[in-house]
Order: C-alpha cells, then sequence, then structure tokens
C-alpha cells in the first residue's frame, strides 16, 4: 500500500508536469520494490536459489580441480594399480580407465540401439495402444529403479548355472555373476530411459506433414523412419546417448557388485576379446571409492586425482551435450 | 482528492495520441452480382462473362497450350472420418494441361479431397472413402500405392524439405525405386531437370551439397515441387503450396504452376480465390463438403450458377 501523500504527489505531478502534444502515454515502469511483498520474496529467492547453485557448483569444479592440481601426476593414468599398503608402490588407475571406457563403450552400444528402437516404435507405431502404455510404464521403471537394485536383480540374473558363460569362471565351476558383460547389460538399463526419451522428445518435435510429404513420394512408412525420420533426430539421440554414458560413467553400485571391482583387469577363460568382455575389472568411480577414506583409505590422494579425472570427463560430456542440443536450429514450421 | 489521486495515477488523457479509425470495409450481402468489364482472358472465356467484387483482381495471360488429356477421374466419391462426412458424392474430371483449383471456406472438405487423389488420407485411420477414383482409367485402389504416390505427387502447405542436401531432396523419390540404390552420376540428370522444372536450377545448381533447411521459405517450397516433380509424376497436387510464403514467392510458384500444367495435371487447393482466379483453368467450389459448383474459372468467378457460390466468391462468408 502506498500512502496517501505519495498517491497526490505522483497525482500531481502527472497533471502539471510539462508534456507535449506528441508524448504517448505508456504504463509506469514496473519496479521490484513496488511488488507485493511475497512476489519480492519469491523474486530474491529465484536470485538466491541461482546463484547459490552457481557457487556449489563452482566450488566442486575449483576445489576438485585444486586436488587434482595438488596430486596431478600424468604417469598414474597409465600405470596399473598394485596392491600395496604404501601409496608410493600402489601404482596408477590405468585398469580403471580402461574399465571405463569398456563399459561405456558396451553399454553404450546395447542402450543406444534398443532405445533407439523402442522410441521409433513407440512415436511411430505405439499399437496397440494398451502395449504402448506398459512399454512407456516399463521404461519408466526401469528409470526409476536404484542402480544398486538393477546390481541386485543382474547379480541374480547372472548367477544363473546356464548364463555362466557369459561371466568370470571362479574355480571350480562356480558362477559368480560377475563380468563386463553382466555389468555393461544392468547399466544399459540405466542409459535406455535417457536415450529413449531424447528420441522419442526429437520424433515427436518432427512435424506430421514431413512424414505424409515422405509417403506422398512414394515412400514406405519404413523408408521414411530410416532415410527421413532418424537422420532429423539424430541430434536428439545423440544427446540421449551421451546423457547416458555419463550416468554410466558415474555409476557405481554396479560397477561394485557385477564387476567384481577388482584392481587389475581380469581376462576370463577364454582367450581373446571375449575373455575380455567375461573378464572383471573396475572403473574410475570404484578405485575412487575404495582409495578415498570411505573406502580402504590406502591412497587417498591418488582418489582425488582419479575423481578428477572422472569429473573432467563428465563435464565434457555435458558439453558434448549441450553442443549437440543447440544444433538443429533448422527445423520446419509446424 | 481521492478522485484526483485516483484519475492521476491512471492515463492522463492528455498522454494519449488518438490514432485516426481503421477504415472499415463493408461488404454488401445481398446485393446483386454487379457487372463489371471481364479479366482479360486466355481467349477461351464466355465474353459477357463479368468479374465480382474481388478488388480487380488481374487474371494472368495464359500461354498457348496443347491438348486437354484427362488423367483423373472422381465419380461419386464419399469420404468421412468415423461419423462426419467430410466429402459428399463429389464427380470431377483431373486433365492434363489446366490447373484445377478446390476453393471453398475451410473445413468444406477440399484438402480431404486432394487427399484420397493418392490415398494420403487412408493415413487416417478412421477415414473410408467410397466412390470410384481412376487414374488414367485405372482404379487407384488396384494401383500399389506407393506406386500411385509416384504417379499422383503432393506439395504440402508447409515447405518441408528433409534434413539432407538439396540433391538428396529431389533424388529422395528416385532413389530406392529398384532393388539397387542408382549412384550419384546416374541421377544427376534426373534432379538437374527436376530443379530446372522447378526454377529452383539458377539459384542452387551451384550448390546442390547444402543442406536444404538452409533455403529461404519460397526457395525450399520450389525444392519440394522440384522433389515432387523427379519421379515424373502424371498429377501434381498442391495443398495450399502460397499460404506460408510472401507475395513474392507466391508470385513464382504460381508462374511455376501455370508452366507446369502443360505437362502435370496441377489440383491446387486454395483458399485465396485472387490466387484460384491468377492460375486456374477450372475451379470446384465445395462447401460443407459438397462439390457446389465447378466449371470454367471465367464462369465461376464471373457468372456464378449456385447462390452460395456467388457469395463465397463475393466475400460474403468463408
Amino acid at each position: 500500500m502506498t500512502p496517501p501523500s505519495v498517491g497526490l504527489i505522483r497525482s500531481l505531478y502527472v497533471r502539471f508536469r510539462p508534456v507535449g502534444p506528441e508524448v504517448v502515454a505508456t504504463a509506469p515502469r514496473d519496479s521490484v520494490g513496488s511488488w507485493p511483498l511475497w512476489d519480492r520474496v519469491g523474486y530474491y529467492a529465484a536470485w538466491a536459489a541461482g546463484l547459490a547453485l552457481i557457487a556449489i557448483a563452482g566450488a566442486i569444479v575449483v576445489y576438485m580441480a585444486y586436488r587434482g592440481a595438488q596430486y596431478f601426476d600424468l604417469g598414474l593414468l597409465f600405470e596399473s594399480p598394485a596392491s600395496s599398503l604404501n601409496q608410493a608402490t600402489s601404482g596408477g588407475f590405468k585398469d580403471p580407465i580402461l574399465g571405463t571406457g569398456l563399459l561405456l563403450v558396451m553399454s553404450t552400444l546395447i542402450a543406444a540401439p534398443l532405445g533407439v528402437t523402442i522410441a521409433v516404435w513407440l512415436t511411430e507405431y505405439g499399437r496397440p495402444a494398451g502395449l504402448a502404455r506398459a512399454v512407456e510404464s516399463a521404461v519408466e521403471v526401469v528409470a526409476g529403479t536404484p542402480s544398486i537394485v538393477l546390481a541386485m536383480f543382474g547379480l541374480v540374473f547372472f548367477q544363473q548355472q546356464w548364463l555362466g558363460f557369459l561371466t568370470f569362471d571362479a574355480e571350480g565351476g562356480a558362477v559368480l555373476g560377475r563380468s563386463f558383460i553382466a555389468a555393461a547389460s544392468m547399466m544399459s538399463l540405466i542409459a535406455l530411459p535417457l536415450v529413449v526419451g531424447a528420441t522419442r522428445e526429437a520424433l515427436n518435435s518432427i512435424p506430421g506433414h514431413v512424414r505424409e510429404a515422405s509417403y506422398a513420394l512414394g515412400k514406405t512408412k519404413a523408408a521414411t523412419i530410416r532415410r527421413v525420420l532418424l537422420p532429423a533426430a539424430r541430434p536428439g539421440i545423440g544427446t540421449g546417448t551421451a546423457l547416458g554414458m555419463g550416468r554410466v560413467a558415474g555409476d557405481t553400485a554396479i560397477v561394485v557388485v557385477l564387476l567384481g571391482a577388482t584392481l587389475q583387469i581380469q581376462n576370463g577363460a577364454d582367450g581373446g576379446v571375449f575373455g575380455l568382455f567375461r573378464g572383471t575389472g573396475s572403473t574410475l568411480t570404484s578405485y575412487v571409492y575404495y582409495n578415498s577414506p570411505a573406502g580402504e583409505g590406502l591412497a587417498p590422494e591418488k582418489a582425488y586425482f582419479a575423481a578428477f579425472v572422472l569429473l573432467a570427463f563428465v563435464i565434457v560430456l555435458n558439453l558434448a551435450v549441450s553442443r549437440l542440443a543447440r544444433r538443429g536450429g533448422e527445423g520446419w514450421t509446424r | 482528492m481521492d478522485s484526483l489521486s485516483a484519475e492521476g495515477i491512471q492515463r492522463d488523457p492528455r498522454d494519449v495520441v488518438l490514432a485516426p479509425p481503421p477504415p472499415v470495409r463493408r461488404i454488401v450481402v445481398d446485393s446483386e452480382p454487379t457487372v463489371v468489364q471481364p479479366p482479360p482472358t486466355n481467349g477461351g472465356g464466355p465474353a459477357g462473362a463479368g468479374a465480382i467484387g474481388l478488388g480487380a483482381p488481374v487474371r494472368r495471360p495464359k500461354p498457348a497450350i496443347g491438348p486437354k488429356v484427362e488423367r483423373m477421374r472422381i465419380e461419386g466419391v464419399t469420404i468421412a472420418y468415423g461419423e462426419k462426412v467430410a466429402v459428399n458424392q463429389v464427380t470431377l474430371p483431373v486433365r492434363q494441361g489446366e490447373v484445377l483449383a478446390l476453393i471453398g471456406p475451410s473445413g468444406c472438405g477440399k484438402t480431404t479431397l486432394l487427399r484420397s487423389l493418392n490415398r494420403l488420407v487412408e493415413i487416417t485411420p478412421t477415414a473410408a472413402r467410397s466412390g470410384r477414383i481412376s487414374l488414367d482409367g485405372e482404379d487407384i485402389d488396384r494401383i500399389e500405392v506407393t506406386a500411385l504416390r509416384r504417379r499422383v505427387s503432393m506439395v504440402f502447405q508447409q515447405p518441408n524439405p528433409f534434413p539432407m542436401s538439396v540433391f538428396d531432396n529431389v533424388a529422395y523419390a528416385l532413389r530406392e525405386q529398384g532393388s539397387g540404390r542408382p549412384g550419384k552420376d546416374a541421377l544427376y540428370n534426373h534432379v538437374g531437370d527436376a530443379l530446372v522444372r522447378a526454377g529452383l536450377w539458377d539459384e542452387v545448381g551451384a550448390t546442390l551439397d547444402h543442406p536444404a533447411l538452409r533455403l529461404s521459405g519460397g526457395q525450399q517450397q520450389r525444392l519440394c515441387i522440384a522433389r515432387a516433380l523427379a519421379a515424373r509424376p502424371e498429377v501434381l497436387l498442391l495443398d495450399e503450396p502460397c499460404s506460408a510464403l510472401d507475395p513474392r514467392s507466391t508470385q513464382v510458384i504460381e508462374e511455376l504452376i501455370l508452366k507446369l500444367r502443360e505437362e502435370v495435371a496441377v489440383v491446387i487447393v486454395t483458399h485465396n480465390m485472387q490466387q484460384a482466379l491468377r492460375i486456374a483453368d477450372h475451379v470446384g467450389f465445395m462447401y460443407l463438403g459438397e462439390l457446389v459448383e465447378y466449371g470454367p474459372a471465367e464462369q465461376v468467378f464471373g457468372a456464378p450458377r449456385e447462390q452460395r457460390t456467388r457469395e463465397y466468391v463475393g466475400g460474403a462468408f468463408g
């Protein structure tokens, strides 16, 4: 409420200020100070929340960069870890880096094609409607399941005797249900909903008349999907995949439960690539976990550096995502 | 005091400069059509035909054209979406060598009728059609649908090039027709030919590998026409092809349509009556799913037989 005197002064000013005939009426300039109390509180709270988030994100990056620089040693990236109580002789984290990379590649190779296929079916076919709803709910369930639950499920699943050929052989033919294959399959479930969501969004944003234009040129639905819709959805597919990779790179539970979190990569019984896939290993996340004071705490300085490497990787991935998302500025009118 | 302050916080009347009121255009509903000088025609129209109150539209001089060949025939076609009848018992010929314009207010079924010609209505799950549509004497229901759509091509209201290069857009309909994919060299002549026919070659001939979505709106729409022409269709369907374009691009495309009608039968849906008057040889006026009037453009616009046509082209509704 403005006091009456303010209103009077303002009205007198408005009435008697020098005004030429060419002046066009405009509304008095709105300032936050004149807003009702709760609107002002909300406005400043919004500002404060945004600034606080910047501060937190900045603090994380700066602190991890500081710690990473403190223990910076490029050699660690190329040295295998060794089991030692002494930090000087416990090696680097080459194997966790390779493990992260391998897990990323394998889970992306599972999640991306599967996710794109599901999204295409949901947006372009989606019949019968009941089945489509069921698929949607299934995707949501997978998206909402905590990764430790996925890991436990994966463990039960891959411990079955007849799936033993996919996991690491233990002494005496026991099936422990641990391998890159097992971990990557469950990791792909983490990435899958992100791929499905981003691809569906991209496909839905293509106007219907673009599909019809392809049909009107004598193309089948399959050809339209392959030649027009999927290329148009490529930025969306890339965004979803990269987001999924970020989640996979950052997950620890599945690695600890299903990858064995062994210090070094250990090949399975078969030789060659399949032996590697059946082997166990660790990732940067599990390496950080075990070496930080939260785990065994034997190499906290290396854990800091490894955490910094992981953070840098995920930040680069997210930058790639926002670049991808910004592309695709050219589009159709609806 | 109170009234003064309340008034003062609001706008002071002296601050407001009033713009002059906009001119009001009055449309006389019930008047008899006034007979004025007929627009210049292609030498074919009835001499006594009078134009109506369309603000002196100009009918473009027509080039001499060859014989007219009937390409498609629509006989007693009724199309319904579920319970709603969108097109009711329409019979029309579609001839090569002329432009057929379907006009009428929104929702009158003209686009549905157009989309039935290449069986695109079948995409709508609830759509049902009766009656016979033939292409060169053959029932279109007996033609394989992808083959039909290569022979009866279509351009849409919104320019919708595919997210690929200009070349690939035009080559789109040509590829995957056979078992093997023809190479770029084999397609080059066809693509160039289609771009020339669509009047786009001079603008994009040097940059065929550029993305098509970077072209201007008018260029995109001509690219869509080139794309539709590439498979050498017999009939070209245009669904309000200029409604998203500026006047200059519209003019270019209208000239293009007049040129194209000599080699393909052109059917255009438009709710722009000036456009229909400028380019159509025959006009079908549709209202509430019925074909109210069909005839030469001069007659439909100049001396409409039906009261509803007279009111529509006179601007009384629609």
